[in-house]
Formats: structure tokens, C-alpha cells, sequence
């Protein structure tokens, strides 16, 4: 299956190689560099690329490469998934997945991958059994381990690989029992220049921080959970019961972990919390332009829109902005030729409002198309679809547990055409 | 100067690797697995580092494990130096340990030692973890990659890692057939049931592995489920029928599905709502390629959800929706909108987007996706802009009704800014003129218009060619254009100059009489230009056209050469013909085949043997088969290690007791409370289909279960002795918590002892019956740790027929799985000690763990105790004798007296085990409470006032 592993970051330095099998020379990388050079942005290179007796399928996340090699069929998804899922592990482990962490903690990042996979095939991915197998790096333990000699790496099998519920470790002890769990919608939309949707549809996230002793067994329950089109559980969720109750019914892994995702389509109507009317128009003569935006509230619920940023990218003729906001301050980066525009709190009171005109490389034609805005957005305390936890059991322990749910709206891929 | 720096500081890492410091020896691993991270050399090491193979540090062990995958392979002999260790290493008893040794063996890839691995592996497969049969599975592919000619052997082994139920195999191994021997499909039959029922309880990879070997399962066994929908289906029907015969066939023998076919089905559905994509994913393309077609839409929901993931993740998932969207429209048509693209996303995304939302296009749809096409065309990414020019030339072509408005679009963008685009809408519009040329004269003179405009060589040629092949419906503008050209001529492209020359001789021969003269001129030129290609194409054109004495018989038909009509180029998704390649696969990706791909074989005409899948079971053999030797059996225990012989006898007399159940059995005991000797008889309780055996003191239980009863119960003789040990063992906090909750059950049950002015023996302290036998079970085994079988236990409050030192437990067993649950029994590798017999055991011969799940059974400190009756007198005097007296007293506010009107409440109880007394008392001095326990086991009775106070706090209100 995965060959060898090479991190490489935006500038084109190699700098980590990992072979499962024999080694494959680093040169193999050069038929990723090349599409790397032709796709300009790093987003647009293709995640599979052929070489004459090798496969390379890369990811691009947090500004590096992960490009493994295949050398037969395996299905794309597969490797993609994996090392999708190797990179969450970096960012589990050491706080964030980059560089310069990569490079820090080199060793427990090869101890890692060689626990991960073993023959290209993967071997331990969930991060509970990982971490009782290579500890995470904490600067105490790390100072400790350099007078005393210890290790990372635990000497005995982790409880989990054995059992069934291979995501949660045993003998779990807490003092406060907690559990928690944020349920995060994203509205994905699409306005047109008048405002009226062409698409829109809302994704949403069950995210949890459980911590509890012992091996609880919880139960979830919605409201209104007919709200639901398309759900996606945790391994640890029990189909069957959701399948008959529409309950929730999990032993759940310990401490953070998503739950669920689900998806409400556009089938149903998607409230959108704020409108937003601009003009942004370029004059046939003089290389100028002019932009005027407002953002007004729309469909809130009576929560207040919080985190407010307009983000517009510029025609390549754009030279610079000179602009006006009676509210937040604004950016233009005539580099990337992006327009930033952070308002924070919506006031229904007094609209946001960014005016002002913009210059354009003089002798250079009008552009011809017209940019869209990308908004983000965050409404505390709502839950834009409605969903409602309605309660949450637990089982198989005898304490009781702190419970709390959060809801949150946000902008997920929301634009507004122009 | 730089080599030798590089191997100073080599030197000094080979210092410290031979230093007697651990955590020297440590930091060099590490600086060295730093280097090999890097990719430097650091073979010359490989003598220093190879000494600390066998180390004690663990850390320090799997460096040097790396280090040695690493470079094994170019220093063979020096490997060899490791292998008596990692061969010590194999018999260790920690799993880990055996595990990851055999990992290594398996991975430095010497072949000398092939016979050694094949040793290792032959032995690890039939280990007790499963943990070390997953990694032999692993193995299996190493050697076989090292040494193709042991595939004999190693097929022996797949086989049997192939019967072994637990999850955690079966991924792994199925891989390893994958890979050694994908075309013994028959290894499989026998187990392909087993893996479909496992396969929910798989990890994710192996799910994903197991999932694209059983569509290639089920492509050659069973017929296919197709033709029967073909009658519903609204597509191409001519795709599903191979010949009209087929169909008088079919019509005449209704399709059944295999029930096997439609267990994968079934049981693969739930995946769809994995989270992981490459499981959805596959699931997706086993309902693609196995389930009938009306079943097929489930997956699109799952589909269109993987689309919010990542990038690469959208890139895959999209091009298998191309694949799809082209044959069945209708599946992805409510979901358009999803495809709707984004400013934001990568560019092959958008091509993807637009590629879909192009096969999704019908006449209902069209406008909807006209419109948003419109908005692309203003995009910033001009490729992206060509591509959804191109996009609608295709909807042209397909939706006849939409032709004339896609044209008049396209004409308008012909004064677009941007070049591509314009040059992008030329030759759409050309491959559009050409399925339909005569009416439309006035888009060409539009195009001739624009002429001059048009930079684009590709565009411009694209003009000409069309002003050449439809010069007669423009017969005042081609020429002009013609004259145009003769004087740009030199300055044009080679492409341009080829459609000029082209021009020119096509007018020469419809319309010779205006342009006899630019054409010589265009030849002329031609005929000195530097590209060959256009000398080579002036000279042709010019024998063909001019007709003079040399030229042969072709220039008669020179104009049935230039001028003849040519087919329309079709216009047709590039993923027309990918479905060819099994969907979800790289080869689909690339759309070429990928080394090691596997074709699906078509359905099979004739479902082949179906009883090869069977499996047999072996029939249990029932309660009342053995009844006489069990009794005999169980006469023979009574004589060993019990004082009253007749509770032994009631067993018997019980077991006709069929419809006792737990109620009935519990209020029955508490009628009986008053008559405390006569109930000791009868109290004994088995329930139907329960067997029950003791040899000898130490041993446990037996029991059997019949598949077919999903529910049983069993009663369970456990010696007190052991659930002691097993107490002071594990005295965790999940030991105290499931105490408290029997603690008020305690209570109640030693409060009845309470004055009761009783018989009262002096010396042998007589037992008395419970009042209260609490209905709470415990759980023993949760459903989803034991796969199916859970039990709980619960403590009945009997006397114990076997022994008066004994505990009374009742276990229910139950199973949750739709499979049958065989040879339950109670492993003998306890930790305790303990041993077990099993009765009826079905195929005795496997000695082969399947499945084991460790559990503990973890009573409360109460049900080790047993009531006993004396008076009040007899009890302080107790209190006084008892030398070793365990006092505590401890204040606990309270302002509640627990159940009784008096001041002091005493309890008295002994032991189970030893029969020694414990005597409680609880004075209530409000709003305190005082508690003294008198007991010669001071465990007993320190873990009996902890839950006292604990009890006594909760029921506080």
C-alpha cells in the first residue's frame, strides 16, 4: 500500500522521508515538483500525480505537502484519508501541525508513522491508543525524561487495540466528571447580486469533550431530530439505535472527539442572518473604481452576529484601496489582492458600512469580471437550523456527570456574487 | 573537510552509543533516527547500533528497531547479528513485545532468513492475541514480497487466518490474500458469511480493504440483479439487456436474489455514515457495482456529503460522480445545487463541478444551469472561464431545444475582453455551426465582423476554416476576408497560415472568378514560407486546384476532396468510458490501469454452487441429552466440600422447576423469610436450560448455551474464597462506586436481623434467610466489548448448594448478535487462578480461543456477608469478645433515622468464607451518626464503614 512518506514544505524543501517498505530515492519527487511548478497555487496541484513505476498521492494542509508514494492499486481515498489523518495526529500531538514542529519533535513524529503503519497498511490511527502507546510531548515530561532516562513509549499493549471499542482506553479517572458537547452549524450559501439565494444549505458538527470515569455508556436525544437529512457518526455511535430511536447511543472515546456531522439541504429553508448590499463597479476611463458595501441583519433570531469579516478578492488590476469604514477597520493586500474588511459586532442600529474609491493600474482595460465577497460570520447561543439537544443519559456508571451543550452558528463557504 | 566533519561527528555518535549510559545511548538513537528523518546516510553506524538490540530501555529498543528497517537490507550480515534476539523476543509473553518483534523480523528484509520468518509467522498465526495474529496477516505480504516461491506456504496461513473471528484480523489478512492471492476466490466461500457479519466491527482500513474484495466476491457468484430493474429503469435499457433473448428468458424466471447477495448489502448500508471517507467511498461502489438499481440513490446522499471534506477528498469523490452522473442522471439531479461552484475552490474542483453539472443538464434543468454557467463565464480563473464555454457547447449539442439560445451566448461573449474566452467561444461555436450550418449564415458574418479583433491564432483559424467550409452561405464576405488575409499572411501563425491556405482553395474552386488571382498570390507565399508544413501543404493544394498538364487525376476531384461533408465532432464527457474501471480505484482516477488492478469479472449467466458459503453448524447438544451424567456428576461434588447435604439434592429437584423466572423466585423468598429452615431447600433455584457442575472446590462453572435461546440464565457457584482474593486484589474505584449502589440494599437486608429474639446457636452461628434480595444485576460483559454476548450477574442471596463457604450468583447470559454464540465458557487462563470445566462444549478439539474479553466480577462487600439472628444480649457480649475488634466511629451528619424508630440499630452477619462474625451498630445521635463495626477482617470491615458513611451521607436528603 504506502510506500515511503516526504514532507515538503511551500518552498520545496524536503525535509522528513519515511519508507514502510524499501527505500524509494527522494528523487521520485521531482514529478511532484514539476506539477507542483506548473499548478502555480499550491491548491491546484492534482492530488494524484503518475510517474512512470510510481504513484503519488499527495494532501496539501497546513502549508505542507504530504506526498506518499504507491506503487499498485489502492483506492485514493484510502492514502488521502490517511494521511489526512496523520496529519491530525501531528496537530494532536504537538499543538499544531507545521514545519517547525515537525522538525522539533522529529523522533516522536518516526515513532509515530512506524506505529501507524506497518507494511504500508495502517496499524494504530486512533489517537487514544497512540498516545498510551508514544506519550505526547509536555515540557515537564520532556525535562524529566532527560535526567531520568525514561521514556515516551509505554511497554505493554494498549487496552483499546484488543477490545471492540478500540477508541476508548480503560481505567479512566477523573475527579469532575464532564461532558460537553458544542453543536457548531456552517452555513454553506451562495447570494446572487441581489440578494436572493441561489444555494444554500447548512453543515453542522457534534463536537464533544467527554470526560468521564470509567466506561460510560451515553445517550443522546434531539428534539427534533426529524431536522436531520444526512448524518455521519464516530465509529462509536451505534447505527442501530439511530436507525430505530433517533437516539445517540455511544461508549464515548476520551476527551475530544467529533461525534457526529449532519448535513440539512437545501430542501429546507436555511435562514440567512444578514444581508449584505454592494456595489463595486470600475469606470471605463481614469483607471478608478468605486466599492460600497453594507451589511445589515437579516434573519438573527434576536442573537447578535458577532465576528463580522468581509473578505472581497480584487481583479489583478486593482492597485490599491482607498476606502472608508464607518465601522471595523479594512485591509487590502495588493499582493494576494485581497480586501479585508473585519467589522466584528453587527449593530442593527447603525449598519457597517465600507465606502470609497479604488485605483487601478492606469493604461490597464476595465475588468471585466466582477469580484465576489466571501463573508464570515459567528452567531453565539444558536443553532441556525433549530436543532435542540433535548437530553443526555448516561449509563453503566453511577456518578453524575456535568453536562452542557453549546450551540453556534458560522459562516461556513458563504459568498455573495456580484 | 566537509566528509570529514560528517564523520567526526559519527565518531562521537558511535562514543555514545557504546558508553554504559542509557540515556547517552538514547540521545544518539535519536540524533540518528534525526539524520535517517533527513535522509543522510548513517549506514556506517550499523555495527554500533546493532549492539543495543536486545536493550532493556524500550524507547531505546524501537529506535534501534527503526534504524535496523532501515539499513538492514544493505547490511545483510550485520542484520543477522539481531536475529537470535528478535527469536528470543518471540516467545516473550508480553503480546506487545511478541508482536513487535515479529514486525521487525518480518521487515529487514534479509532473504536469508525467509525459513526463520516463515517459522515465526507459521507460529504467530496461531498465537492467543489476536494482536500478534494481526501482525503475522502482516507479515505474510513482507515475506511474500521478499520471496515469491513460499506462496504455497503462505496461502496455508492466509487460510487459516481467514477462519479467525476477531476483528482485528480480519482486515489484515484479507489484505494479505489481496495482495498474495486474489484469485483464490474459494478461500473465501467459506468465510464469506463470517466477514460480512464482522464487518461493521472492522476498523475503518480494514473495512475499506474487506469492502473491495467482497464486490469482487460477489461479481463472480452471484447473477446479477440488474436485469430485472432494467423493466423500471428510465435509462438506456440496450445497457442491461444483451439480447432480446435474454429478456423472454428473464421474463419467463423471476430474479431472487441470494440471500448471501443481499446480506453484503445489508450489511455494508450502515457504512455509508462512517466517518471516513474511503469507507463511504467504498460502500458507494459495492451499491455501484452489486445492488439493483433502484436501490442505488442511498449512496448519493453519503456522496454528495464527502463533498464538504477536503480538497483531495473532493477531487476523488467527484470524478466517481462524473463516472456516475453519466449513466444515471436521476441520481444526483436533486442534488445539483451541491455541484455549484465557488470562487474559492481549486481549479481541477471547478472542472469537476462543471463536468457533473453538465451531465446532470436536461431540458427541466437547463436554464436553471444556463444561468449559473453565465456567472462562470465572468470568472476570474480564465481556464476555468474556457472550460464553462466548453460546457455549454456540450449542453448545446445534447438538449436540441437549448441550441439556438447557447449560440446566441456564445456570440455575445465573441466581444468578450478576455482573448481565451473569445477564443474559447469560436471554436465552440464552430463545432456548433458544423452540426447545423445553413441557417446560420448571419453568425458567421457576426464572426467575420470580429475578425480582426481576435487575436487568438487558434480562434483565428477557427474562423477561417468555418469561412472555407461554409463559403457559399457567405459568398461577399469569405472573399474579402481572403484579400484581408493575403496581406497579413507572413505575419500569422503556422496554424493560421495552414486554414488561409485552405481558404484560398476553397474559394477558388466555388468562386474562382474574384479570387483566382489572391489565391496564386496565397500559393505564392506559401511557397517560400519556413515551415515545411506550409511548403509541403501549398505544393499539395496547388496540384490538386490549379489544373495544368502535370496534374493527374485527383484535381478532377478536387472538389469533392476539399469540399465534401464532414461528420460533427461530438461533443462528449471525458468520463464517457471510465466506468470501465471498478469506481473508487487509482486506475479510475487516471483513468489508465494502475499496476496490480483487479478487473471485475461480469456477472456470472449461472449462479454458481451457493452451498459452497455454507458453513456447518454443529448442532448443541441440549440440557436433557445429558441429564443422567450430569446428576451423577454433581453428586459426586456434594460429597467434597459441603456440610448439608441435602441443599445438593434440591438441584435435581429444581431443574423441573421450568417456569420459575426471576420474579416469582424472589417474592418467593421473601414469603419464606419467617420459616427460615424449611426455605433453605427450596430456595435453590435453576432455571430451565441452565447446567451447572462442580468437580471440585476450585473449579467454576461449565455452561453451555443453545444458539437458538437467546436468553439464559445460570446460576454460578463461585467460592467465596476467590471472590476474597480477587477483592483485596482489585481494589480500584470502580470497585468502591459499584458498592455504594448495593449499600442501602445491605442495610435493609442485615437490618431484619434486628432484634429478632431467635434460636440463637452459640457456637456455629446459624444463617438466616434475606428479606430482601435486591433485583439489580450487574453488568459483567457489555454487549459491545463481549460482540454480541452480554452477561450481567446478580447476587441471589442463596445459600449456596455447594458449599457453605460459597457464594450464590446468578449470571444471565444474553445474545445480542444475529449470529449463533458457541462454546461460551469461563477461560482457564484466569488471573486467579481459577479453572474451568465446560460441559457439552461443542467440537471440543479447538482449543483455539476465539474470542475472550476479560472480565471481573466485583461484589459488594455486603454480599459477602450472611445474616444471622442473635439477640441483643448475645450481640454486645460478641462486641466485647471479639479480640481483634476493628472499631471505627465516625461522625456523620444525618438527620434522618434510617427505617428505625429506636436510637441504635444493630447488625449482625459473618462471613461467607470463614464464617467469622461481623457485628454492626449504628447509633443515631441526631444530627450525627455513630458507627461501629466489629469484625476480625479488617478488609471487611474498613471497606463495609467507607460505604456505610457513603450510604448513610446519600440518603441524606
Amino acid at each position: 500500500m504506502i510506500h515511503s512518506l516526504f514532507l515538503i514544505n511551500n518552498a520545496g524543501d524536503l525535509f522528513l522521508e519515511k519508507h514502510w517498505k524499501s527505500v524509494i530515492s527522494r528523487s521520485i519527487c521531482d514529478y511532484f515538483f514539476e506539477a507542483r511548478e506548473k499548478a502555480v497555487e499550491p491548491d491546484n496541484v492534482p492530488p494524484v500525480i503518475r510517474s512512470p513505476h510510481h504513484y503519488l498521492i499527495n494532501i496539501y494542509r497546513e502549508k505542507i505537502f504530504f506526498v506518499s508514494v504507491i506503487q499498485t492499486e489502492v483506492p485514493p481515498l484510502f492514502v488521502i484519508e490517511f494521511l489526512h489523518r496523520v496529519a491530525e495526529t501531528f496537530q494532536d500531538y504537538f499543538g499544531e501541525c507545521s514545519e517547525t514542529t515537525i522538525k522539533d519533535n522529529v523522533v516522536i513524529v518516526y515513532e509515530l508513522l512506524e506505529e501507524m503503519l506497518d507494511n504500508g497498511f495502517p496499524l494504530a490511527t486512533e489517537s487514544n491508543i497512540l498516545k498510551e502507546l508514544i506519550r505526547p510531548p509536555t515540557i515537564l515530561r520532556s525535562m524529566v525524561n532527560t535526567i531520568t532516562g525514561s521514556s515516551n513509549v509505554g511497554e505493554t499493549l494498549p487496552t483499546g487495540q484488543l477490545s471492540s471499542i478500540p477508541w476508548r482506553r480503560a481505567g479512566v479517572k477523573y475527579t469532575n466528571n464532564e461532558a460537553y458537547f458544542d453543536v457548531v452549524e456552517e452555513i454553506d450559501a451562495i447570494l446572487d447580486k441581489s440578494g436572493t439565494t441561489v444555494f444554500a444549505e447548512i453543515q453542522g458538527v457534534i463536537d464533544a469533550c467527554v470526560k468521564l470515569s470509567g466506561m460510560p455508556d451515553l445517550s443522546l436525544s434531539f428534539m427534533n431530530p426529524r431536522l436531520l437529512d444526512d448524518v455521519s457518526f464516530h465509529p462509536c455511535v451505534r447505527y442501530k439505535r439511530w436507525e430505530s430511536e433517533r437516539v445517540i447511543s455511544f461508549i464515548p472515546p476520551d476527551g475530544n472527539f467529533q461525534l457526529m456531522s449532519y448535513h440539512i439541504s437545501a430542501q429546507n429553508l436555511v435562514a440567512i442572518p444578514i444581508y449584505v448590499k454592494q456595489n463595486i463597479s470600475f469606470f471605463e476611463t481614469g483607471s478608478s473604481g468605486r466599492l460600497d458595501i453594507t451589511v445589515g441583519p437579516k434573519q438573527t433570531m434576536g442573537k447578535t452576529v458577532e465576528c463580522l469579516v468581509v473578505t472581497v478578492h480584487m481583479p489583478k488590476v486593482v492597485l490599491s484601496a482607498n476606502l472608508n469604514a464607518t465601522q471595523g477597520t479594512y485591509n487590502y493586500d495588493p499582493v494576494t489582492k485581497i480586501l479585508l474588511w473585519d467589522i466584528g459586532k453587527l449593530n442593527p442600529q447603525k449598519l457597517p458600512n465600507l465606502k470609497g474609491s479604488l485605483s487601478l493600474q492606469s493604461g490597464a482595460p476595465k475588468p471585466e469580471e466582477s469580484p465576489s465577497l466571501n463573508i464570515d460570520l459567528k452567531i453565539q447561543q444558536l443553532a441556525i437550523s433549530g436543532l435542540k439537544v433535548n437530553r443526555l443519559d448516561m449509563y453503566g456508571e453511577k456518578y453524575k456527570p456535568f453536562k452542557g451543550v453549546k450551540y453556534v452558528t458560522k459562516a461556513g463557504k458563504f459568498q455573495v456574487r456580484t | 573537510m566537509l566528509n570529514h566533519r560528517f564523520l567526526c561527528r559519527n565518531e562521537d555518535l558511535k562514543e555514545m552509543l557504546e558508553s554504559n549510559k542509557e540515556s547517552l545511548k538514547l540521545e544518539a538513537m535519536k540524533r540518528i533516527v534525526g539524520l535517517i528523518a533527513k535522509g543522510k546516510n548513517a549506514s556506517e553506524l550499523f555495527p554500533a547500533v546493532v549492539k543495543n538490540v536486545a536493550s532493556k530501555n524500550i524507547e531505546l529498543k524501537k529506535l534501534v528497531y527503526v534504524y535496523l528497517v532501515r539499513y538492514a537490507e544493505e547490511q545483510q550480515d550485520l542484520a543477522l547479528l539481531s536475529i537470535s534476539t528478535f527469536q528470543r523476543a518471540l516467545k516473550d509473553p508480553n503480546q506487545l513485545i511478541r508482536a513487535s518483534a515479529l514486525r521487525v523480523l518480518s521487515s529487514i528484509r534479509v532473504p536469508i532468513i525467509v525459513p526463520i520468518m516463515m517459522l515465526a509467522i507459521k507460529e504467530a498465526a496461531t498465537d492467543l492475541s489476536p494482536y500478534v495474529r494481526k501482525t503475522a496477516a502482516h507479515a505474510i505480504q513482507k515475506l511474500y514480497s521478499l520471496d515469491p516461491d513460499q506462496k504455497e506456504h503462505l496461502i496455508e496461513v492466509i487460510e487459516k487466518l481467514l477462519k479467525d473471528k476477531s476483528t482485528l484480523v480480519a482486515g489484515s489478512v484479507v489484505m494479505a490474500f489481496e495482495e498474495v492471492c486474489p484469485d483464490r476466490i474459494d478461500l473465501i466461500h467459506k468465510n464469506y458469511r463470517k466477514l460480512c457479519n464482522l464487518l461493521v466491527d472492522v476498523e475503518e482500513w480494514g473495512q475499506v480493504v474487506i469492502i473491495h474484495m467482497l464486490t469482487r466476491y460477489a461479481r463472480t457468484q452471484f447473477v446479477s440483479p440488474w436485469r430485472e430493474d432494467a423493466m423500471f429503469d428510465e435509462n438506456n435499457e440496450k445497457a442491461f439487456y444483451d439480447s432480446e433473448e435474454e429478456r423472454k428468458v428473464e421474463q419467463t424466471k423471476p430474479y431472487i436474489m441470494d440471500p448471501d447477495h443481499r446480506l453484503l448489502l445489508r450489511n455494508t448500508k450502515p457504512l455509508l455514515q462512517s466517518r471516513n471517507t474511503a469507507v463511504v467511498m467504498a460502500v458507494s461502489q459495492l451499491y455501484w457495482h452489486l445492488a439493483p438499481k433502484h436501490e442505488l440513490s442511498i449512496i448519493t446522499k453519503s456522496l454528495v456529503r464527502l463533498l464538504r471534506s477536503h480538497r483531495e477528498v473532493q477531487y476523488v469523490v467527484l470524478q466517481n460522480i462524473a463516472t456516475m452522473s453519466i449513466q444515471r442522471k436521476g441520481m444526483f439531479e436533486p442534488f445539483m445545487k451541491s455541484f455549484y461552484v465557488r470562487s474559492t475552490d481549486a481549479t481541477h474542483i471547478k472542472t469537476l463541478k462543471l463536468e457533473i453539472l453538465t451531465n446532470l443538464a436536461n431540458e427541466a434543468n437547463i436554464s436553471t444551469i444556463l444561468r449559473e454557467f453565465q456567472t462562470y463565464v465572468k470568472s476570474q480563473d480564465k481556464a476555468f472561464a474556457a472550460a464553462t464555454i466548453q460546457a455549454i457547447g456540450r449542453c448545446a449539442t445534447n438538449i436540441s431545444e437549448v441550441t439556438d439560445t447557447c449560440l446566441n451566448g456564445l456570440v455575445l461573449l465573441l466581444s468578450n475582453r478576455d482573448e481565451t474566452v473569445v477564443a474559447e467561444s469560436v471554436v465552440v461555436i464552430k463545432k456548433l455551426l458544423q452540426t447545423q450550418p445553413s441557417q446560420h449564415s448571419d453568425i458567421i458574418k457576426h464572426m467575420a465582423k470580429l475578425f480582426d479583433n481576435i487575436t487568438v491564432p487558434m480562434a483565428r483559424a477557427s474562423i477561417l476554416w468555418l469561412m472555407g467550409e461554409y463559403c457559399e452561405h457567405v459568398p461577399k464576405i469569405a472573399p474579402d476576408v481572403l484579400r484581408k488575409m493575403a496581406k497579413t499572411f507572413t505575419n500569422e501563425e503556422d496554424i493560421v497560415k495552414l486554414q488561409i491556405v485552405n481558404l484560398a482553395a476553397k474559394l477558388y474552386l466555388t468562386n474562382s472568378k474574384q479570387t483566382k488571382l489572391l489565391t496564386q498570390y496565397i500559393l505564392n507565399l506559401g511557397k517560400y514560407d519556413q515551415n515545411y508544413d506550409i511548403r509541403d501543404r501549398t505544393r499539395f493544394i496547388r496540384q490538386l486546384i490549379v489544373p495544368n498538364e502535370k496534374s493527374g487525376a485527383l484535381s478532377k476531384y478536387a472538389r469533392r476532396i476539399l469540399m465534401a461533408p464532414k461528420p460533427a465532432p461530438v461533443l462528449q464527457s471525458a468520463f464517457k468510458d471510465r466506468d470501465r474501471f471498478q469506481l473508487g480505484t487509482l486506475s479510475h482516477t487516471l483513468n489508465s490501469q494502475a499496476s496490480g488492478y483487479l478487473e471485475l469479472s461480469d456477472w456470472p449467466a449461472v449462479a454458481p454452487d451457493q452451498s459452497v458459503r455454507n458453513v456447518e453448524v454443529v448442532e448443541p447438544k441440549f440440557y436433557s441429552d445429558s441429564e443422567e451424567e450430569e446428576e451423577e456428576e454433581e453428586e459426586g461434588s456434594s460429597s467434597e466440600g459441603s456440610s448439608s447435604s441435602s441443599s445438593e439434592e434440591s438441584v435435581s429437584e429444581s431443574e423441573s422447576e421450568e417456569n420459575s423466572d426471576d420474579s416469582n423466585k424472589s417474592s418467593s423468598s421473601q414469603s419464606e423469610k419467617s420459616s427460615s429452615e424449611s426455605d433453605s431447600e427450596k430456595k435453590k433455584k435453576t432455571l430451565k436450560n441452565k447446567k451447572l457442575q462442580q468437580q471440585k472446590p476450585d473449579i467454576l462453572i461449565i455452561t453451555y448455551l443453545p444458539p437458538q435461546i437467546m436468553q439464559k440464565t445460570l446460576l454460578l457457584i463461585i467460592m467465596t474464597k476467590y471472590i476474597l482474593i480477587h477483592i483485596v486484589l482489585s481494589i480500584s474505584t470502580q470497585f468502591f462506586v459499584n458498592c455504594m449502589c448495593s449499600l442501602l440494599h445491605l442495610c435493609v437486608f442485615l437490618a431484619c436481623q434486628f432484634d429478632v429474639v431467635s434460636w440463637h446457636v452459640h457456637v456455629s452461628l446459624q444463617a438466616s434467610s434475606p428479606v430482601f434480595v435486591p433485583e439489580t444485576s450487574h453488568e459483567l460483559l457489555h454487549r459491545m466489548t463481549g460482540k454480541g454476548l452480554s452477561a450481567q450477574y446478580r447476587f441471589t442471596r442463596q445459600p449456596c448448594i455447594y458449599g457453605n463457604s460459597m457464594v450464590s450468583l446468578q449470571l444471565t447470559l444474553s445474545n445480542s448478535s444475529d449470529q449463533a454464540l458457541e462454546n461460551i465458557h469461563i477461560s482457564e487462563k484466569s488471573s486467579t487462578g481459577q479453572n474451568i470445566h465446560r460441559f457439552n462444549a461443542i467440537g471440543e478439539r479447538h482449543t483455539t480461543k476465539e474470542d475472550e474479553f476479560s472480565v471481573s466480577i466485583q461484589p459488594a462487600v455486603g454480599e459477602l456477608l450472611l445474616p444471622i439472628t442473635m439477640s441483643e444480649a448475645d450481640f454486645t457480649k460478641e462486641q466485647g469478645n471479639t479480640n481483634t475488634s476493628y472499631w471505627h466511629a465516625d461522625e456523620t451528619p444525618t438527620n434522618r433515622p434510617i427505617h428505625f424508630s429506636v436510637c441504635i440499630s444493630r447488625f449482625a452477619g459473618k462471613t461467607v468464607s470463614s464464617g467469622s462474625l461481623v457485628l454492626v451498630s449504628v447509633a443515631l445521635k441526631d444530627p450525627d451518626a455513630v458507627i461501629t463495626i466489629n469484625t476480625e477482617k479488617t478488609v471487611i470491615g474498613s471497606m463495609l464503614l467507607r460505604q456505610f458513611k457513603t450510604a448513610l451521607t446519600n440518603s441524606c436528603p
